[in-house]
């Protein structure tokens, strides 16, 4: 009998890809296991938003796959790609709230859609989301009323509308201030434990990384690719990659060569 | 040294080709530049000194401005193979000097400066802009077309609260504006053309006048052109927006389709409406005419009504409506495309938002254009 814990979530094979005649990654491969937390790291320009958004379905890669829960994303048809959509949540950098919606519409959006449930009972399972998140009685609140920190939880707590089983994060921490950021790792790591849910990080906020991630890969631009991957506070201490070391250790390239 | 309050001073210490000294006192800054450079940029060539020494001991203020200066100074002395040193630097000053990256200073751009195109390549730019808009709202209008038919075939799919919101800031928040023009353009017409009819005591027929050009033309056009200006750009600032704040991605990654999401509401409400505010402008055109009549042209209102109402034909008044649908088309079509095309932040949205009126009008007059041709040949 197989077990189900060892077949990846994700698997990215080979994948290129191209903004017109430019190639940002070049024959990427790897894999997200069931439930870990998994972040993709690297520089600016590295391709990591690029390497993001392929995953989620918003581009469609030059050349490779990508198999998300089973299914080729990258060759599905509008059914099965559907599918894929329910049973992922996306919390975007600008936490792509709907503006002219209150919270309670931008969670009960995926819930309308993909569920039949009566109104009563998706209001109660609003409540039970932002509560999760420590939005409890915000449901009439519109977006642009709320902190930058309580708008990423909000976007959060719509990520996990369908209680997805796999949650991307696009540089979730970003503007965020220290205290709300060690919050907002609280409430993932509780997540994470508590519902099973594979996650996807892509991040540069150090602090983070190794606090949550289990394990990363570091992309970078010249190499169109990953360079360095496995458990971070290992690459911090034994990575004989410069660039991996400097990323880690937060230090100019300048500096390192006057030790 | 005796530092002095002057804001700025220069003292010349030596002889012509011999060795010199320039004494600064004061500040050496941004500020005193206009002072110090008219005063010094002569010297290497007037006094052709062999070594050329600047003393920096009284000076008490020395900011990037004016190291870069007397680094311009070192230059042009070296240039003419005068040998130059500053002496009398503070630590403040050296570390100020350590800061600026002379390789910097060099005029070596990775891009060249923008030079505006010669005529024939803008031509040619104009072109390639011309095609690619072309064929990416011929794109969008597949997409719209395949989006609209699925909704006629599924009804229940289409978001109709959304189509009643915009038909309420479509049509009647939109009422007053529409009543207020055409009341006017009424007005004007029967005022314009009485004074030419008086002459030939036609005065009644000005409310023929009115009625069949507000109704075959004008109701429809200038109704048309509000809403592109109301509704046209509000439409592409709104979708344009969306795209900004990556609300449009999120929709895509959430399973919805964004065309039949966003433009279809919008679509849908300005059918509906476009031909209601039309035939309120007529109304308004018609009153407008009214007024003038009753007021100055001593018509009585049971007699302009009735020529108003013998001068409406059915045709002209179904083809007025149809008029009005198809643009209504046009207008919420092109606002939602150029809504969808932005890229980058807010300047993006306002210019897809003008772009949107403009490219709205522009398609009104077009198929008012092919609208009168094709009257003519069914008329005949």
């Amino acid at each position: 009998m197989i077990n189900e814990a060892e077949i990846p979530v994700i698997v990215v094979e080979e994948l290129t890809a191209r903004y017109g005649e430019e190639t940002i990654l070049e024959n990427v491969s790897f894999e997200v296991r069931r439930g870990e937390r998994f972040m993709i790291l690297g520089g600016s320009g590295c391709g990591k938003s690029t390497l993001l958004k392929h995953m989620i379905g918003l581009l469609k890669p030059a050349s490779g796959r990508i198999v998300v829960d089973g299914i080729d994303i990258a060759r599905a048809d509008e059914d099965r790609l559907r599918e894929v959509r329910s049973r992922i949540g996306v919390l975007f950098q600008a936490d792509a709230l709907f503006g002219s919606m209150t919270l309670a519409q931008n969670v009960t959006l995926p819930l309308a859609e993909y569920t039949d449930l009566p109104p009563e009972r998706i209001r109660q399972i609003i409540r039970m989301k932002l509560g999760l998140v420590h939005l409890a009685g915000y449901e009439n609140h519109m977006p642009s009323e709320l902190s930058g920190g309580m708008r990423k939880r909000a976007g959060l707590a719509r990520a996990m509308a369908l209680d997805p089983m796999l949650l991307f994060f696009d540089e979730p921490w970003a503007g965020l201030d220290p205290v709300t950021a060690a919050e907002l790792d609280i409430l993932i790591r509780r997540i994470n434990e508590g519902l099973g849910t594979t996650m996807v990080f892509v991040t540069q906020e150090l602090a983070s990384i190794f606090s949550l991630a289990e394990r990363v890969i570091m992309l970078h631009k010249e190499a169109r690719g990953i360079i360095a991957r496995g458990d971070p506070r290992e690459l911090k201490e034994n990575s004989s990659d410069p660039r991996v070391v400097d990323f880690f250790n937060r230090q100019a390239a300048a500096t390192r060569s006057n030790e | 040294m005796d530092k002095s309050d002057k804001p700025f001073g220069v003292e010349i210490h030596g002889e012509p080709g011999g060795e010199l000294c320039l004494r600064l006192t004061g500040r050496v800054s941004l500020d005193t530049l206009e002072v110090l450079i008219p005063q010094t940029e002569a010297i290497p060539e007037r006094w052709s000194p062999r070594r050329l020494t600047v003393d920096l001991a009284g000076v008490n203020y020395l900011d990037s401005a004016g190291a870069l200066a007397l680094l311009q100074m070192e230059e042009s002395a070296r240039s003419r193979s005068i040998s130059f040193s500053l002496i009398n630097m503070s630590d403040k000053d050296r570390d100020l000097f350590a800061l600026i990256d002379r390789e910097s200073l060099l005029p070596k751009p990775l891009r060249p400066e923008f030079e505006t195109a010669g005529p024939l390549a803008r031509l040619g730019d104009a072109a390639r802009r011309m095609y690619r808009d072309f064929s990416d709202i011929m794109a969008f209008v597949g997409d719209l077309l395949i989006a609209l038919l699925y909704c006629l075939g599924h009804p229940r799919s289409v978001r109709w609260q959304d189509v009643l919101y915009y038909m309420k800031r479509a049509g009647a928040d939109g009422l007053p504006i529409v009543a207020l023009i055409s009341l006017l353009l009424g007005l004007i017409m029967a005022f314009m053309s009485s004074l030419q009819l008086k002459q030939f005591g036609a005065n009644l027929y000005v409310a023929n006048l009115v009625t069949i050009a507000m109704v075959r033309e004008l109701g429809p056009i200038m109704t048309a052109i509000i809403v592109a200006g109301r509704s046209g750009s509000a439409f592409a600032a709104e979708i344009g927006t969306m795209i900004v704040n990556d609300e449009v991605n999120a929709l895509i990654t959430m399973g919805f389709e964004p065309i039949r999401f966003l433009a279809v509401p919008k679509v849908l409400a300005a059918i509906i409406v476009v031909p209601i505010l039309t035939v309120y402008a007529d109304v308004f055109a018609i009153l407008g005419g009214l007024i003038v009549g009753i007021t100055g042209l001593d018509l009585t209102f049971y007699t302009y009504i009735q020529q108003t109402q013998a001068s409406i034909r059915l045709f002209d008044f179904g083809m007025s409506l149809v008029k009005a649908a198809v643009f209504a088309i046009l207008i919420s079509g092109i606002g939602c495309q150029r809504g969808f095309q932005v890229r980058g932040g807010a300047e993006g949205v306002g210019v897809s938002t003008t772009s949107a009126v403009v490219s709205a009008i522009f398609l009104i007059v077009v198929a008012d254009s092919a609208f009168a041709i094709m009257m003519h040949y069914i008329r005949y």
